[in-house]
């Protein structure tokens, strides 16, 4: 029964409705009194009802909710026979809840459309060898799945048999189709554009890269800052003092109606919902435009940014880096190239595999043993010689003598924004390279957009050498320059603008910059949508796409000045209408509830308008 | 030990919240620490004791308070 009151909430808002309007025409048109009053009591009561068991139940579980009040209220007016009030406070009640439901879907929409390009079937590879359609939630690591054309990837997994172009922009962002054949990953919630494969899933559900931002999405937007725990603990006991206060009122002046009126203009309505519906209608359009916020607590720290760090390689560049200058200190430059080849293949470091693309086909040379000396470059014994390759530093530590024509290429090296690698073998600089990697296009302009929403201070912390560290920054306007650092230098330094009280975020790709990310108040993550990148930091950039990153800040500042102008609407309307029940002739509970059913509504339609924010 | 996710109908006032949150945690089973609410989602997840409990008795203890579910999936842990 009191499941079949509720679930007929809409149609007992209808019939309210026209038992309020027949109530109001027969009294005023036919002077019909009658009619006029068994019409509002039927209303008040067909409406009360399924407000009075949502108080019911909230009551069994300990919880004074705005059901309660206004079912007191209503309760109260009809005692007192004013049905007229009673009628339309239920129905404002309800009205104002149905609208509230249909706007809400619309501040969740963005997000919902993320959610809902999750795989939901699966073509899986039955025992006995026939595929079958199966729910996305049967589908267990190592079975065999077929993947047909214009069809969604349901699982991470790695291609068996078939070739095909797959759109990963729900991952990546990435909207041009990549290949795909035998061997290679492919990614849930992705779709083959033509072609048909076969693949072995190895991750599945929420493990894989799109179950995991969806969650992470999904459990954002719920997230609380402290100033919305604040507001939940203060609703939690605003509300049953509200009811003390009217029970006071009324006892004290004696006048049941002035106490259930200040029942009704006491509840809480606007307050609870507004900082929620910034929120979601925040962080919606983030994730719409390759933004992922990890919830209302980065949103209020980002949008109080004074200091971003960023890294260089790969963040502010490229980071593909390339050979641009070359010296060879030797005539036999084929031995040492190969030499310096064999070593460097040791290593994955970018410089390591710009030198190895650049020279190309050589000669190797066996490598016996090789040390990486942190921050300097690699010691190997190659063919029994001594051989280092890495920065100045490292020479000067293997007591390498740099000549007057090193020096002097070095420093030219340097002034044109290179990185060095330089190579001695025995004791002797053999070979000296300059790498240069390309700036990111349009950073120049992100970097003077992110200024303009107010961010003091643009700093660019890199491992590289200062000469090469300054020339980027006076190329792309940043505030200040560091060289030379290594990872926890980094970290040090954010720490240390940390104590100054300063609000700090870093930008960085994620792998190497784990311990920068997770220090900073907010850790942005260049991410080609990497599960560490996901995990580390506070804020993800979809597709590594540097130009998202001002609209990241403009929209958090966006957001959490919604959500103060929300509070402000609510808590103003409260006071106002309390303010008005003493001060004023006219305030009674149908416009006090009309009024907070209205808040309620401005409240939502303000948080929409961050769907918008570009 | 067992993790339900259960999606209901869209939720639309916090103070269902504190309802739902109620009901659930006051049923025998129920990891008091793992569940979770989530208003915008309109999701309620939450780990249990499968030998005390079955996701039909959680499902139940919400409907019975007015709210639909309409889908729900537990895993073991």
């Amino acid at each position: 029964m009191q499941r079949f009151i509720l679930g007929m909430r809409n149609q007992i808002t209808l019939i309210s409705a026209i038992l309020i309007i027949t109530a109001f025409i027969s009294e005023l048109g036919f002077e019909n009194t009658e009619i006029f009053i068994w019409s509002l009591v039927i209303a008040s009561i067909l409406g009360g009802a399924p407000i009075a068991i949502q108080a019911y139940q909230a009551l069994k579980v300990k919880v004074v909710s705005i059901d309660v009040l206004v079912t007191i209220a209503v309760v109260g007016a009809f005692l007192i026979k004013n049905f007229e009030e009673s009628a339309i406070v239920t129905f404002l009640f309800l009205f104002g809840a149905f609208l509230e439901q249909r706007t809400l879907n619309q501040t969740r929409s963005a997000i919902k459309e993320l959610t809902e390009m999750a795989p939901e079937n699966a073509l899986k590879q039955m025992e006995n060898g026939e595929f079958a359609e199966v729910e996305i939630e049967e589908v267990d690591v190592g079975d065999i799945l077929l993947v047909k054309t214009g069809a969604k990837v349901p699982v991470d997994g790695t291609v068996l048999t078939g070739e095909g172009h797959i759109n990963e922009a729900s991952i990546t962002g990435e909207s041009l189709p990549v290949n795909k054949k035998k061997d290679v990953k492919v990614f849930a919630g992705t779709i083959l554009e033509n072609g048909t494969l076969q693949i072995v899933a190895d991750r599945v559900g929420e493990d894989t890269t799109f179950g995991k931002i969806i969650e992470l999405v999904e459990e954002a937007q719920d997230s609380k800052s402290a100033a919305e725990r604040f507001i939940d603990r203060f609703s939690k006991y605003y509300t049953p003092a509200v009811l003390v206060f009217s029970l006071l009122v009324w006892l004290i002046s004696q006048d049941i109606e002035l106490g259930i009126t200040i029942l009704v203009l006491g509840c809480p309505g606007a307050l609870v919902i507004g900082v929620p519906v910034s929120n979601v209608a925040g962080i919606g359009n983030g994730a719409r435009h390759g933004v992922l916020l990890k919830g209302s607590e980065v949103i209020h720290d980002f949008s109080k940014v004074e200091t971003i760090a960023f890294d260089k390689t790969g963040t502010l560049t490229i980071g593909n880096p390339k050979v641009a200058d070359q010296e060879i200190y030797t005539d036999n430059a084929a031995e040492v190239l190969g030499y310096l080849v064999s070593v460097e293949k040791e290593s994955d470091h970018p410089l390591a595999t710009a030198v190895v693309e650049h020279i190309g086909e050589i000669k190797l040379y066996p490598v016996e043993k090789t040390d990486v000396v942190k921050g300097g470059g690699i010691v190997a014994q190659v063919a029994g010689r001594r051989v280092a390759v890495g920065n100045v530093f490292l020479m000067e530590q293997e007591k390498v003598v740099l000549n007057e024509k090193a020096r002097a290429d070095i420093a030219r090296f340097e002034a044109n924004g290179n990185s060095l690698v330089l190579t001695s073998i025995d004791g002797e600089l053999k070979a000296l390279m300059g790498i240069r990697d390309q700036i990111r296009p349009g950073v120049k302009e992100d970097l003077q957009k992110l200024k303009k929403l107010g961010v003091k201070n643009l700093v660019v912390l890199s491992g590289d050498n200062q000469g090469t560290v300054n020339l980027v920054a006076r190329e792309i306007g940043l505030t200040e320059a560091r060289g030379h650092m290594l990872p926890e230098d980094k970290a040090a330094y954010i720490e240390e603008l940390q104590a100054q009280g300063q609000i700090v975020a870093f930008v960085g790709d994620g792998v190497n910059d784990s311990p920068s990310l997770a220090l900073a108040q907010i850790g942005i993550a260049m991410g080609g949508g990497t599960d560490v990148a996901i995990e580390t930091s506070d804020v993800v950039l979809m597709n590594s796409d540097f130009s998202r990153l001002p609209h990241a800040l403009g929209l958090t500042k966006a957001t959490a000045n919604n959500m103060r102008q929300n509070i402000i609407i609510a808590l103003g309307v409260v006071v106002v209408l309390l303010a008005s029940v003493f001060l004023s002739e006219w305030m009674n509970m149908s416009i006090g509830m009309l009024v907070h059913e209205a808040s309620i509504l401005v409240v939502i339609l303000n948080g929409m308008r961050l769907l918008r924010y570009k | 030990m067992q993790k339900a996710t259960i999606q209901l109908e869209t939720l639309s006032c916090p103070s269902c919240m504190q309802k739902i949150e109620g009901a659930v945690k006051s049923l025998d089973g129920v990891d008091q620490e793992s569940l979770k609410v989530l208003f915008n989602a309109s999701k309620v997840k939450l780990n249990f004791d499968d030998e005390k409990l079955s996701l039909k008795e959680i499902e139940e203890a919400i409907t019975k308070l007015g709210y639909e579910v309409k889908k729900s999936q537990a895993k073991a842990l």
